[in-house]
């Protein structure tokens, strides 16, 4: 197999908050159209490195460095605009909006029409207006939300809201696309068509960074997956390898004081 | 307060089921109506203690002054207590330029009064729209003080004493000389009702088109004519990119930023663009028939009812800023009779409001947009059954 372009790199990056060492010299990195697992315990770190590669908390040492570029210092938004997108843990939608106009503040990520364009409506603006729309419909399309589409976010079912912010985020056209918990409360079913979903989307030629509790889950979608515990990186390899991991089925089932 | 909301439904869906046609016909009518309703004076509504033209023009104020904060407060979410400070640097700016220091043409000043203010607004937000909430709210109140005791002690801006003899508008048509050419072109009479039997009433004369003492009717056209453009504007605005990008900043920052969202850059563009309509009409005011503005003219109450239009009228729309502007100009004036309970009255009203229709009286109208686009994808797709009037 050829050698895959490196997306994101987390090279060596620790956080400090005060005295909690949130993260651990983590170092790890995404290649390009794989999936990537992480995974651990509750309060692991895993949110933490999300936050970190998408600029929400800079490291105390360390880089991100994304497509070979380094991200530190740089907005959010600006982040956003290089191509790493994200969703939330617990659902962030702008709930007054419709399902439409959600996937449509994501598509103006890439649109620089202002005041003055809306106020005499130039061409850029209705290009922008109709780029946007395109792929906003589009997007809702491929997430089966067609139908929902000018329905106030709020009232959209649970599984409806996950969906569209995972649209919401595809919507800013990034490289790279990272999921926090996806599956949070879903059933046992609804969990495996979204871990379809997640491959088509992977399909698209979207890579994939997928935080997931769910061991059995994340072995069947993944390519790679990280492991995180207290910080730190405990394990990185195939779900093959990590399956058989004794740190990880350590921090997973905890370890027998007496046998060790 | 329901049976209302019902038939002003039923109304806007009547509405949107005319033809094109019929639709401008009748926005032009009530565009109309509101021209002459000074000059109409209907029974009830025609404040009789006190000139209606002048109610009037202050009502208009207000309702321009609500818009404008309606994009910030409701729009953007950002939490202004100090809005009467850019309504006061227009005022002021007009002031200093066309009377005290200089005699600039009022209607080169105007637009240098909306820049100055907006410059303000810039300046203002800079610094204090990196806190949020509350705090945001604490910063703009400190600031339209701040503004407010600038002005009463800096001398080059008339102190205490205030500005006097600001210049009106220009007039159209020939000027007037005193005592008995009135100037203008043309004279446009008032109606008088006997109960409800109208009749032209000769002592009420507004001549077209002069800015005097005699009439206020011309100051209200002029005011109700920035209000129509800039609701023009605002309609565009807000059904763009950047509307989106208030919006959600509105709902939340954290994830608007993360989706690629600008936000410092959208909410300061909010409160530029406030700061703008406010110093719009605060210039409008000082060039008003009084001609004469003070410290005294832009107390911390009078921000507050702005604010207090805004949620009344229903934070983030546009109507709703109006007919909050509307209460609350208009109310105190027509009851003037209860001069001393009136600030109770309101209190009360302001109280009862938040228990029975927390959303203000015409919150924004969502579930009709979402219905209309609705039936615009089902045009897209082809599917003919469709309605095709929708727009």
């Amino acid at each position: 197999m050829a050698e895959r372009a490196r997306v994101l790199e987390v090279d060596d990056v620790t956080l400090r908050f005060g005295g909690l060492t949130a993260l651990d010299s983590v170092s790890l990195h995404i290649d390009e159209g794989e999936i990537l697992g992480m995974i651990g315990p509750n309060g692991a770190g895993k949110t933490t490195a999300f936050n970190v590669i998408t600029g929400v908390y800079q490291p105390t040492s360390g880089a991100v460095r994304f497509e070979g570029q380094p991200l530190a210092g740089l907005k959010k938004h600006a982040i956003t605009r290089r191509g790493i997108a994200r969703t939330f843990q617990n659902i962030r939608l702008f709930n007054s909006m419709t399902a439409l106009e959600n996937v449509l503040v994501g598509a103006d990520a890439h649109h620089s029409s202002g005041v003055l364009s809306a106020l005499f409506r130039t061409s850029k603006h209705r290009r922008e207006e109709d780029d946007g729309h395109e792929r906003g419909m589009e997007l809702l399309e491929f997430m089966g939300l067609t139908s929902r589409a000018d329905e106030l976010a709020a009232n959209l079912s649970y599984g409806d809201q996950r969906r569209l912010e995972i649209a919401r985020a595809m919507a800013t056209g990034p490289k790279l696309l990272c999921l926090d918990e996806p599956a949070a409360g879903f059933n046992p079913q609804e969990k495996v068509q979204l871990m379809e979903l997640i491959k088509r989307v992977r399909d698209r030629g979207y890579t994939v960074l997928l935080i997931e509790h769910d061991m059995r889950l994340v072995m069947g979608v993944t390519d790679r997956i990280v492991v995180l515990e207290f910080g730190k990186k405990i394990a990185e390899g195939t779900p093959a390898e990590i399956r058989d991991d004794p740190a990880v089925i350590a921090a997973y089932l905890g370890v027998d004081e007496d046998a060790s | 307060m329901g049976v209302v909301r019902t038939y002003l439904d039923r109304m806007a869906r009547r509405y949107a089921a005319l033809p094109r046609p019929a639709r401008l016909a009748l926005i032009v009518l009530l565009v109309i109506f509101f021209y002459v309703l000074p000059l109409l004076r209907p029974p009830i509504i025609t404040t009789e203690q006190i000139d209606f033209g002048g109610v009037m023009f202050g009502v208009a104020a207000t309702a321009l002054v609500a818009v404008g904060l309606n994009i910030v407060i409701g729009y953007a979410g950002l939490l202004d207590l100090g809005y009467i400070g850019f309504y006061l640097v227009g005022a002021y700016t007009t002031g200093v330029l066309t009377a005290y220091h200089f005699a600039w043409p009022f209607f080169l000043v105007l637009p240098l009064a909306v820049v100055v203010t907006m410059a303000t607004g810039v300046l203002l937000g800079w610094p204090t729209l990196r806190v949020r909430g509350d705090y945001l709210a604490i910063v703009t109140l400190g600031f339209g003080e701040i503004i407010r005791l600038i002005v009463t002690n800096v001398g080059w801006l008339g102190a205490a004493a205030g500005i006097k003899d600001i210049p009106h508008p220009p007039n159209i048509g020939p000027a007037p000389k005193p005592p008995f050419d009135q100037g203008g072109l043309f004279s446009i009479p008032s109606l008088q009702w006997d109960g409800i039997i109208p009749s032209i009433d000769q002592g009420r004369d507004t001549r077209f088109l002069i800015f005097g003492a005699l009439s206020a009717v011309p100051y209200y056209w002029l005011i109700l004519t920035f209000l129509i453009l800039i609701l023009f504007a605002d309609r565009l605005v807000k059904d763009s990119r950047v509307g989106r990008a208030w919006e959600a900043t509105r709902e939340d920052e954290d994830a608007a930023e993360l989706m690629g969202v600008p936000t410092f850059r959208f909410k300061l563009l909010a409160f530029a663009l406030g700061a703008a309509i406010g110093g719009l009409s605060g210039s409008l005011y000082a060039s008003s028939q009084g001609g004469y503005i003070n410290p005294q003219s832009f107390p911390l109450l009078l921000s507050i009812l702005f604010v207090a239009a805004v949620i009344v009228g229903g934070a983030g729309s546009r109507w709703g800023a109006i007919v909050g502007g509307t209460l609350v100009a208009y109310l105190p004036e027509r009851f003037r009779e209860f001069a001393d309970f009136r600030l109770l009255v309101f209190g009360l009203a302001l109280m009862i409001l938040p228990v029975y229709r927390p959303q203000g009286l015409l919150p924004p109208r969502r579930t009709i947009r979402a219905r209309v686009a609705a039936k615009e994808i089902d045009q897209l797709e082809g599917r003919d059954d469709a309605q095709t009037e929708v727009l």
